[in-house]
């Protein structure tokens, strides 16, 4: 109970220039934040550096809730990388091995084909429809290295969004009440 | 400064860098190991080789591989995924390469072996093939490493049976 009367204490006692500043350094906190994410999607050329396994299609190796960092390189790609790619006209990107490549000499188009290391089949029945084969265009990057369980807090904050706000509520609390 | 909330704060930031220490430094102890594994595939037999209706070829072979993968473990490996690639050209294509089987080693003790096998792939009459042992180490944290050897000189049959 003390704590509580003690944060309404604090906050009836602030001044504006003091909010000010706290509201600045809150900013260049967000903004740091920004520009290392921004930095890492130039350093490895890929839309989306960081991305956290949401199915189970790839274990025992990636489990859900890993973190997979992504490198995109102009090498053409070859069967046994581990590509994440979007489908046309699905947000979620998708991370499984390519199996199948194959590549004509006079257009330079290449057709590849993948699948989940756990699942039966191979990946056509996620490709948009009609499409039987990836272009390299769709793939976002090549998974070349990982940690284990590190993505949970992303993914508990997706699907259960009430926890996002009670997170960045009580960060805010704890920025806005502190005495600095 | 003293209240909970902030040693709380400091206590869990420390732990998370300490954590990404140790997870970088495991996985750069992964650079001290020098592998030498040894792959030997034969092929058996050609089981059948028919034209399908849509155009391609479809093919089904016997393969018998014999492998020593046991010095690509380290500590920092949870298991190692291997495919058997066959890469060839056709007159269209300059590079195809299909796989034709995978299997997960989770263990050290599983890493030496042998392995009876039927695949299909899709390909060409007469072609000559490489057949290719591809490794992916998939460490328990850190870097991921890949790795293939190549054994050349297959050859599909001429005529279809």
């Amino acid at each position: 109970m003390g704590w509580i009367a003690e944060n309404v204490e604090s906050i009836k006692s602030m001044k504006i220039r003091d909010t000010l500043s706290q509201l600045i350094t809150l900013g260049m906190i967000v903004s740091t934040a920004l520009i290392i994410w921004k930095a890492l999607m130039c350093l490895t050329g890929s839309e989306s550096p960081v991305v956290v396994v949401l199915s189970g299609s790839m274990e025992p190796g990636f489990k859900r809730g890993d973190i997979l960092f992504l490198h995109m390189s102009e090498a053409p790609f070859r069967a046994g990388e581990i590509v994440v790619y979007n489908v046309e006209g699905k947000q979620i990107p998708i991370v499984h091995r390519v199996i199948e490549v194959h590549e004509q000499e006079n257009s330079g188009k290449v057709y590849i084909l993948t699948k989940g290391d756990a699942n039966p089949a191979d990946d056509r029945s996620l490709y948009a429809y009609g499409q039987n084969w990836l272009k390299p265009q769709q793939i976002m990057g090549r998974a070349v290295g990982f940690v284990p369980y590190a993505g949970w807090v992303t993914i508990i904050m997706t699907e259960k969004p009430i926890i996002k706000y009670i997170l960045v509520g009580a960060l805010g609390l704890l920025v806005i009440t502190s005495k600095d | 400064m003293h209240s909970f909330g902030y040693r709380a704060n400091a206590l869990l930031t420390y732990a998370l860098t300490i954590l990404a220490l140790m997870c970088t430094i495991a996985s750069f102890s992964d650079n001290f190991n020098f592998p030498s594994p040894s792959v030997e595939i034969q092929v058996l037999n050609f089981n059948w080789f028919q034209k399908q209706p849509h155009g391609n070829d479809e093919v089904s072979l016997t393969m018998n591989i014999t492998a020593d993968l046991q010095s690509l473990f380290t500590w920092n490996t949870k298991q190692l995924f291997i495919f058997v690639a066959a890469e060839y050209e056709t007159p269209q294509n300059s590079l195809n390469q299909v796989s034709l089987w995978d299997a997960i080693i989770p263990a050290k003790e599983h890493a030496k072996f042998w392995f009876q096998t039927a695949n299909k792939g899709s390909n060409l009459r007469g072609k000559e093939f490489n057949l290719t042992l591809h490794w992916h180490v998939m460490p328990k944290t850190g870097k991921m490493l890949a790795d293939k050897l190549v054994m050349s000189g297959f050859r599909l049959p001429e005529e279809y049976r």
